[in-house]
């Protein structure tokens, strides 16, 4: 049983993780090929950083990601706010839905709706190039929005509602009581969300695929428009680097949590003392 | 104070939408196929940039060339009709350019500033999706081709498309995963003209293809560079330029071979100036710069696809760069290309044929 359980184990790892070890060695390839690795080279890496498109899409990527994570982590927020105010039960409930349908809405049909959308407020102000940086932005803010009220409202709903009142009532005003007691109790909650928005923005394709303007393409309609011929190995080049930047954070925020986890079980174990 | 908030964020937001739109640096949109253009990797030559730095040296003026890719003539139609973008050069293939130009969406290029044209081969002119000459100013070309591995195929066998319905190599056989390109090696296999709008002639292609199915190892299109590089499979039919990448990267086990059967698909992509062009000056100044000698040369070493440019295919570094055997293979010197290609070339059919086609090919993809 122990060892069935060990192979399981062992193929589901296999499962996950060949395709990126593939990836990896073949971007150390001195040849073209995916079949032949004829011998070890960082030819691509150097290739890579030479490719000034590739390079603006990766930027425009980032740009996108973190522009659309602080706009949707700042209206989500605001949102989760709103919602968790409102008193009607009923009104809370149907918000929740709407808020909810850019999340469970088909990507092809957000992507396709939001184009029709952009190309007819485009006709109507007279503009060449209805789609833009800023439609792609807006876009990827609604699709992201909902990740960050998801993760807010539950903090929002932990938190002691007396908080805030004890702070207005020791003479905050709401702004003061909202900045000084309610951001920081719901700031995990924030982050999460704004994590999550950064990564959804990043691998989106499809929405980004309708709503992108001219001369701005971001990396995944750049590495598809490639495979009318092949994907060149400057993309496996590309993928390590990512692969392994996105390793690093983890292995940051994992330690990280473990380091702030133990501080916390040690602050508490001597309170108790 | 809410109100003058939310008024104020209004008011922001609509000046940051038209400090995005008001650029005052002169802008080219230029809309190509992914991969289709010399840009600097490898020691290249770097297209763009030698553009844009030749622009300024020549009219002392700065100017941003936006270069976008597109992977499939449907994704550039599909964003160029919606009127979402606006591009000043596009380069479609040719059924494409015939659909575009009967819905009015190209513009008539002044050929003042295109003076290079001149050095395109008469060949390449009239042909039947722009017979003025109005529209286009062709790019690349290809004709297609059947590629095969000689340590497992019987030099014998190759025999025009015959070698893609040999029983002998069952499994081992690669077709092309879509409708047009597959109906169209059992169409010119069977000599029927592959843009007859007569449904018993679609018939006969799709017998044709029901008698491959068993015999094929995949139906695929971007894949057949690995799949042949590998030995993975031993047939497929791809363009003349591709067969030339996968000849650079086939495993030492693989030894890659190539021949035209008769007859066989032609195609060529032409830059073309879409309606919703905003700077059409700049736009043929751009395309005339693609004709000139060491941006053609350049590119034609680049994509491997031959060039309708009479100063590339006789210019001694290109014809040195790529070798003899790869010219003869390239350049077939047909003679009578015009016609050749008239009556090969696919175009653009009925919405109505399409339908159907579309059904028998789900039919063959399903069985």
């Amino acid at each position: 049983m122990k060892t069935a359980s060990r192979i399981y184990t062992a193929l589901l790892f296999i499962f996950l993780f060949a395709p990126i070890a593939i990836l990896l060695i073949f971007s150390f390839n001195e040849s073209k090929s995916l079949s032949v690795f004829s011998q070890f080279s960082l030819k691509w890496y150097r290739e890579l950083f030479r490719d000034e498109a590739t390079l603006t899409s990766v930027r425009n990527t980032l740009l996108l990601a973190l522009t659309a994570m602080i706009g949707s982590t700042i209206l989500g927020t605001a949102a989760a706010v709103g919602i968790q105010r409102l008193r009607a039960r009923w009104l809370r409930a149907s918000l929740n839905t709407v808020t909810n349908i850019p999340m469970t809405n088909p990507d092809i049909i957000t992507g396709i709706s939001m184009m029709l959308m952009f190309v007819f407020s485009g006709r109507l102000f007279g503009l060449a190039n209805s789609l833009s940086f800023w439609t792609m932005l807006i876009a990827h803010v609604t699709f992201c929005l909902p990740y960050v009220i998801l993760q807010v409202l539950p903090k929002l709903r932990q938190m002691d509602a007396a908080l805030p009142e004890a702070a207005m009532d020791l003479g905050c005003t709401p702004i003061q009581a909202f900045f000084k007691v309610t951001l920081p109790e719901i700031m995990p909650g924030i982050i999460t969300g704004a994590i999550m928005a950064f990564t959804m923005s990043l691998d989106d394709f499809v929405i980004s695929y309708f709503t992108s303007g001219a001369g701005f393409q971001t990396l995944p309609i750049r590495i598809y428009n490639m495979t009318k011929k092949t994907v060149t190995p400057k993309m496996y080049a590309l993928a390590t680097i990512i692969f392994f930047v996105i390793l690093a954070l983890l292995l940051i925020s994992n330690l990280t949590d473990e380091d702030s986890g133990r501080k916390r079980k040690a602050r508490k174990s001597k309170t108790i003392d | 104070m809410k109100k003058t908030f939310s008024l104020a964020l209004a008011a922001a937001m609509l000046v940051l939408l038209f400090v995005g739109c008001g650029n005052s640096a002169k802008v080219l949109n230029v809309y190509n196929w992914g991969e289709y253009i010399s840009d600097g990797s490898e020691d290249s030559y770097d297209t763009i940039a030698e553009f844009e730095k030749w622009y300024e040296a020549t009219y002392n003026e700065n100017i941003t060339v936006n270069y976008d890719t597109f992977q499939s003539n449907e994704d550039m139609y599909a964003k160029l009709s919606a009127g979402a973008v606006s591009y000043d050069v596009v380069i479609p293939s040719d059924y494409m350019i015939a659909r575009m130009s009967s819905e009015n969406m190209l513009l008539p290029l002044n050929f003042d500033n295109i003076p290079n044209y001149a050095n395109i081969d008469p060949n390449f002119k009239g042909l039947y999706y722009d017979p003025d000459n109005l529209y286009t100013v062709p790019y690349a070309y290809g004709i297609v081709g059947v590629i095969y591995n000689a340590n497992e195929v019987d030099e014998a066998d190759a025999d025009g498309w015959n070698l893609m319905w040999n029983e002998k190599y069952s499994g081992r056989i690669l077709s092309f995963n879509n409708s047009r390109d597959a109906f169209g090696t059992a169409m010119y296999k069977l000599g029927i003209d592959v843009n007859s709008t007569n449904t018993a002639d679609w018939d006969r292609a799709y017998e044709e293809l029901m008698v491959q199915r068993p015999l094929l190892y995949g139906q695929v299109m971007d894949e057949i560079y690995n799949m042949m590089e590998s030995g993975e499979a031993a047939i497929g039919a791809y363009y003349a330029g591709d067969y030339f990448t996968m000849l650079d990267n086939q495993a030492d086990t693989v030894d890659l071979r190539f021949y035209y059967p008769d007859p066989t698909n032609y195609y060529i992509d032409a830059m073309c100036i879409p309606s919703c062009c905003q700077n059409k000056e700049l736009a043929e100044i751009f395309i005339n710069f693609m004709l000139s000698r060491d941006a053609a040369v350049a590119n034609a070493i680049y994509t491997y696809y031959a060039s309708p440019n009479s100063i590339v295919f006789n210019d001694e570094e290109y014809l040195d760069e790529l070798g003899e055997e790869t010219i003869s293979i390239l350049y077939p010197g047909i003679s009578d290309f015009a016609k050749e290609y008239n009556r090969l070339a696919y175009r653009n059919l009925s919405q109505d044929m399409l339908d159907y086609i579309n059904t028998l090919w789900e039919k063959v993809k399903i069985n």
